[in-house]
C-alpha cells in the first residue's frame, strides 16, 4: 500500500479534507495544537508562500517523527533570508546555514558527526530551493545520494531564483516568464524542452527513498516525511511550493494553483522506493493545463494577444505523458 | 619514535594522533599521500572512532568539515592548488562561521598554465579568508604544526591551514620524530566547541546580518588572531615543554643578530637560505634570516624586532602578486613602518623552478652591493619572454602564449613531430 491510510470524508462537491471528523490519532501533524511550529511565527516571508508552508508542514512531521531530535542544514535562498534576519529566528531545532551550493554535503559531515558521537538519535535534514537544489548544489546532492548518506533532502522547488528576483534555474516551466527569460521575441518565455527532472535523476542513484508532494496535499506530504524519517540513508523529497510573487498568482491562490498543477499532471505525486516507483497520487479530477497555468501571470503571453496554440498544446503533451507515465488516472490505486 | 617516512604520511600520523573524527577527503596531487595515508588508517582500524568520507570535490570536503565541526567532532581535510580556490567559499564560510578545523595545504602552483609543482599561489590567494596560516620549514616542522594547529584552532575558534611545500616536502623521506600518543593526549585537550548544534539547546548558526552588525562579526575573527599572535608561541613553548623540541611559533630566526641583511621567507626554502647565509657569514658578511611561520596572524612587532637594526630585508618569495609584486614584503613593510632600510622583494621558485644556493648567493650579493632592484625575479628568462613579447608584436593571431614559449625553449613535449 501507499500514501495514508484512505479516509473519503470529504463533503459531496467539494475536495476539503475534514480533519476534525477525524480521530485524534490520525490527525494531521498540523491539526495538532502541541505541533512544534519548527518555523515560527514572525518570519518575512511574502504572503501567500508557498515555500514557507511547505517548510513547515515538513520540519513539524520530522520533529514529531524524530521527538524533536533533527539539525537542519539550510542552503542560501529565500527559506533561509526570510526566516533568520540577524538576530531573529524562527527556527525552533538546531539549524546552520553555511552556502548556497554546499547544504547537502553539510548534512553529510552533520551526520558523520552525529555517527561519530554515538548520537544516532539525532536526525539530519537539509534544505534549500530549486536553485539551490538542482542548479548550485547540484554536485554536492548527487555525492550525497551517492555516498547513501543518512540525510534527508528537501528540496521547495517554486522553479526559480526567488530570492534574487525571478531568474531561471533548470526547474522553470517551459515558456514560464522570468526575468531572465522575459516574454520578448518570437517564444516569449523559457526555452521549451529543457531542464532537468530531479526526482528522477534522485532515484537513478538508488537511493532508499524519493518521493514528490505539494503543499496542496498536507497529510500526503506529512506521510511522506514521516516515511523518510523511518529510513536510514540518503532520501529525496521534492516538494512544489507556489511562489505567488514569481508566478504572478494571487496570494490567496496558493494551495489551489498547487493542487491544479497535480491535477492537471504537470507536477506527478509519487514516491519512490530503491529507485522504483512504488505508490502515486491518482488524479481525482482531471482538469486542463490551460486552467492551471491561467492563473499565473508569468504564463499570460501564451493566452493574449492571442492563444499561443502550438506551445499550449506542447505544454498539454507534457502533462499527459506525465499522466500516462507514473499511471496518475489509475483506477484502484490508493490515493 | 624516530623514522624515515615520506613528508605526507608524517603528517597523516600526526593528524592520526589528533584523533579527528571527521576526514573528508578529495585527490589532488601533492597532497594525495596524506589522505590515502589516513584512510588506511581509519579502515584497519587503528584511527577510531571516526568517519572518512570520499566526497566530490573539494568544495563538498569543506562543507562537510563545516557541517562536522558545527556539529562538535573534530574535522580535517587536505587540499592543494586548483583545490582550495575551488572551495574557495568555504574557506571564508568556515572563518566567518568561526568553526574549528585543520587542513593541510600541499602549496603547488595555480593554473593556467597547469602546473602540479610547488609555489604558494594557491594559499596566498586565500590569505585574506580568516584562516590562521603557518608554513612548515622541515618534515618534523609539518608533521608537529599539525598537532598544534588542533590545539590553536579549538582554542580560539578559528579554522588553521598548515601549508606544506607540495613535492619538497609532501613526498621527501626524512627522518621525522613521531610523537606517542600519550604525548598527543597530553597536549591536545577534548575538543569543546563553543557553539554546536545540539537539540537539547537549539541554535540558529549562520543568520543572515546586515550592515548594523557585519563589521563587528568580521571584526571579531581579526581580533582572535591579534590573541593567536600571543597564543602561538605560548603553545610552541608548551609544545616544546611535553616533546622536547622547537616547532612552530611565530617565526625562526637565524643568525639575525649585527646582521645588516636580513632574508625572509615562508617554508622549505628556507633551509636553503640558512645554507647560503652559513656561506656568506663564512666570508665575513653580516647576514641572517628569517622563517615565518605564522603569516596569518602577521607577527609584525616580532618581525620589526627579528629585523632589528639590519639595513636591508631581502624577500624569497613563492607567490606572485601580478601586478604590484610581492605579498609577503607588501606585509612585512607594514612591520617596519617607520624605520629606514630598504625592502627587496624576490620571487622565486614559481611552478617549481629550482632556487638554487647559487641563484640565492647571487641576488644576496646584488642586494648588499645596493645593486638589487626592489622588484626582481630570480633565474627569469628574459631572452624568452622578449621574443614571446616580440611574436606578439609582429602577429595578431599570435596563438597560445604558454605552447610558444615551450616551443622556443625546446622542451620535449612541445617539438613537432
Amino acid at each position: 500500500m501507499s500514501g495514508p491510510a484512505q479516509v473519503k470524508f470529504y463533503q459531496t462537491g467539494t475536495f476539503t479534507i475534514g480533519n476534525r471528523l477525524l480521530d485524534v490519532s490520525v490527525r494531521s501533524v498540523q491539526a495538532d495544537e502541541n505541533r512544534s511550529n519548527s518555523l515560527t511565527s514572525g518570519h518575512r516571508a511574502c504572503q501567500g508562500c508557498g515555500e514557507a508552508l511547505g517548510a513547515r508542514y515538513a520540519l513539524d512531521t520530522a520533529m514529531r517523527a524524530t521527538g524533536n531530535r533533527i539539525v537542519v542544514a539550510n542552503a542560501t535562498g529565500c527559506l533561509e533570508v526570510f526566516s533568520t534576519p540577524y538576530p531573529e529566528s524562527s527556527w525552533q531545532m538546531p539549524w546552520l546555514h553555511s552556502l548556497f551550493g554546499n547544504a547537502p554535503a553539510v548534512a553529510t559531515g552533520m551526520a558523520a558527526a552525529m555517527k561519530v558521537k554515538g548520537r544516532t538519535d539525532v536526525r539530519v535534514i537539509a534544505q534549500g530551493g530549486d536553485g539551490g537544489t538542482v542548479d548550485i548544489g547540484f554536485g554536492c546532492l548527487s555525492g550525497m545520494f551517492e555516498r547513501n548518506d543518512d540525510v534527508l533532502y528537501i528540496c521547495y522547488d517554486n522553479e526559480a531564483y526567488m530570492n534574487t528576483g525571478v531568474q531561471r534555474s533548470s526547474a522553470t516551466p517551459p515558456a514560464a516568464r522570468t526575468a531572465t527569460t522575459p516574454a520578448v521575441g518570437g517564444e516569449p518565455g523559457n526555452v521549451m524542452h529543457q531542464g532537468k527532472n530531479v526526482p528522477l535523476i534522485a532515484m537513478a542513484h538508488g537511493i532508499p527513498y524519493v518521493a514528490t508532494a505539494t503543499v496542496a496535499d498536507l497529510r500526503d506530504l506529512e506521510y511522506k516525511v514521516d516515511r523518510a524519517m523511518g529510513i536510514h540513508g540518503a532520501r529525496y523529497l521534492h516538494v512544489h511550493v507556489p511562489c505567488p510573487l514569481g508566478w504572478g498568482s494571487a496570494p490567496h491562490d496558493t494551495v489551489k494553483v498547487a493542487r491544479l498543477a497535480v491535477e492537471c499532471g504537470l507536477f506527478p505525486v509519487f514516491e519512490a522506493v530503491d529507485g522504483e516507483v512504488v505508490g502515486r497520487r491518482t488524479i481525482r479530477r482531471r482538469v486542463a493545463t490551460d486552467e492551471y497555468l491561467k492563473l499565473q501571470s508569468r504564463f499570460r503571453h501564451l493566452f493574449s494577444p492571442k492563444r499561443d496554440e502550438e506551445r499550449l498544446a506542447a505544454i498539454q503533451a507534457i502533462a499527459d505523458r506525465n499522466i500516462a507515465r507514473f499511471g496518475l488516472l489509475g483506477e484502484g490505486v490508493p490515493a | 619514535m624516530l623514522k624515515q617516512v615520506e613528508g605526507s604520511v608524517a603528517i597523516a600520523e600526526s593528524v592520526a594522533l589528533c584523533r579527528p573524527e571527521v576526514i573528508c577527503a578529495y585527490p589532488i596531487t601533492p597532497q594525495t599521500h596524506i589522505v590515502e595515508a589516513l584512510s588506511r588508517m581509519v579502515k584497519d582500524g587503528r584511527l577510531h572512532p571516526c568517519e572518512y568520507i570520499n566526497v566530490e570535490s573539494e568544495f563538498a570536503a569543506l562543507s562537510v568539515a563545516i557541517g562536522a565541526s558545527a556539529c562538535g567532532a573534530r574535522a580535517y581535510t587536505a587540499t592543494a592548488s586548483q583545490g582550495i580556490l575551488f572551495m574557495a567559499e568555504a574557506v571564508y564560510n568556515a572563518s566567518g562561521l568561526g568553526l574549528p578545523m585543520v587542513m593541510t595545504v600541499g602549496n603547488r602552483a595555480i593554473g593556467a598554465p597547469i602546473n602540479i609543482w610547488n609555489d604558494h599561489t594557491d594559499s596566498m590567494a586565500l590569505r585574506d579568508a580568516g584562516w590562521i596560516q603557518l608554513y612548515a620549514e622541515t618534515n618534523q616542522e609539518a608533521a608537529d604544526l599539525h598537532i598544534q594547529a588542533f590545539r590553536l584552532s579549538e582554542a580560539i575558534s578559528l579554522p588553521v591551514m598548515v601549508c606544506v611545500d607540495g613535492f619538497i616536502l609532501t613526498h621527501a623521506y626524512e627522518r621525522v620524530d613521531v610523537p606517542t600518543q600519550e604525548q598527543v593526549d597530553a597536549y591536545l585537550p577534548r575538543y569543546e566547541p563553543r557553539q554546536v548544534l545540539d537539540p537539547a539547546e537549539p541554535v540558529t548558526i549562520g543568520a543572515m546580518v546586515g550592515p548594523e552588525a557585519f563589521m563587528e562579526v568580521r571584526y571579531l575573527a581579526h581580533h582572535r588572531q591579534m590573541e593567536a599572535i600571543g597564543l602561538i608561541p605560548e603553545l610552541a613553548a608548551e609544545f616544546h615543554a611535553v616533546f622536547g623540541r622547537d616547532s612552530g611559533g611565530l617565526l625562526h630566526a637565524y643568525r639575525t643578530e649585527d646582521a645588516d641583511t636580513v632574508v625572509c621567507a615562508l617554508g622549505s626554502v628556507n633551509g636553503t637560505i640558512k645554507d647560503v647565509v652559513d656561506e656568506l657569514r663564512d666570508d665575513g658578511v653580516r647576514i641572517g634570516s628569517i622563517s615565518l611561520c605564522s603569516f596569518r596572524p602577521f607577527p609584525m612587532a616580532a618581525l620589526a624586532s627579528a629585523i632589528g637594526t639590519a639595513k636591508r630585508v631581502v624577500t624569497i618569495e613563492k607567490s606572485l602578486s601580478i601586478g604590484i609584486g610581492g605579498n609577503l614584503s607588501h606585509n612585512l613593510r607594514m612591520a617596519l613602518q617607520g624605520r629606514g632600510g630598504e625592502v627587496h622583494t624576490v620571487i622565486a621558485g614559481l611552478g617549481g623552478r629550482s632556487i638554487t644556493r647559487e641563484s640565492l648567493r647571487r641576488v644576496f650579493r646584488e642586494a648588499i652591493e645596493n645593486r638589487l632592484e626592489p622588484l626582481s625575479f630570480l633565474d627569469l628568462d628574459r631572452g624568452v619572454v622578449e621574443r614571446q613579447l616580440e611574436r606578439e608584436r609582429q602577429v595578431r593571431r599570435s596563438g597560445p602564449a604558454a605552447e610558444a614559449i615551450l616551443r622556443d625553449i625546446g622542451a620535449v613535449a612541445a617539438r613537432p613531430v
